[in-house]
């Protein structure tokens, strides 16, 4: 089985969709999934962190981010909280970055831990990133 | 219609990407070994990257069918013995 690690480093709305499709999609095909949330990232798995996530460009003070959500919506895209569901349920693992956390000032209680399977830092993605074929950066 | 007959039916007529995807993905998963389950959308990129999915899976597509716009893929649980080359991976 083919196996995929993604580096989810940004916390907009646009990276962290596209962190979250891509992951869907391979897993869909039949693939292998880790996303290893770190930096900004974390935004991703903050408790209401993706339903305030800004925009990476023309965010406008929110204004954008908020017509995007709602373009998204008269579009049918699945907002970025469901696709984290179904990225679950489809078997992807979640790994969040324990240093970034840190010098962050995230505790464990403010993430959403049902999303989570490992704490870790740098060497759980290595080892994951050595056993898989492809690996990327968002 | 070619008067396949699906063992259940997953409708997901106007959802975007990636949701077919996703959708088909767990119904075959849940589907037991010899069913057939049958999808139905909208969204045309689907139309051409399920069946893609069902041969990375190693699935049997059946069959896709067309009619005003709405499109239905009819996949067997059945697994398709190494038929392709995937460079040794798995």
């Amino acid at each position: 089985m083919q196996k995929m690690t993604v580096v989810v480093h940004s916390g907009e709305l646009d990276k962290i969709m596209s962190a979250l499709i891509i992951g869907n999609g391979f897993l869909a095909m039949g693939g292998e999934v880790t996303l290893f949330f770190t930096f900004w990232g974390l935004r991703g798995l903050m408790k209401g962190g993706l339903k305030k996530a800004p925009l990476s460009k023309m965010n406008w003070g929110g204004i954008g981010s908020w017509m995007m959500r709602r373009k998204m919506k008269q579009k049918k895209v699945a907002p970025a909280e469901r696709l984290m569901e179904d990225f679950r349920e489809l078997g992807g693992r979640v790994v969040a970055c324990e240093m970034t956390m840190e010098i962050m000032g995230l505790s464990r209680e403010k993430l959403r831990g049902e999303w989570i399977d490992d704490y870790g830092t740098v060497g759980v993605y290595v080892q994951e990133t050595l056993k898989a074929d492809r690996t990327l950066f968002i | 219609m070619n008067g396949l007959q699906a063992d259940f039916l997953v409708d997901v007529s106007g959802e975007n990407c990636p949701i077919p995807l996703i959708e088909m993905r767990k119904a075959m998963a849940k589907a037991r070994e010899g069913q057939i389950v049958e999808i139905r959308g909208t969204h045309q990129p689907s139309k051409h990257e399920i069946p893609m999915a069902v041969r990375s899976l190693r699935l049997r597509l059946l069959g896709v069918e067309e009619d005003g716009g709405q499109w239905r893929i009819f996949i067997k649980k059945e697994v398709i013995p190494d038929a392709e080359d995937d460079g040794g991976r798995s």
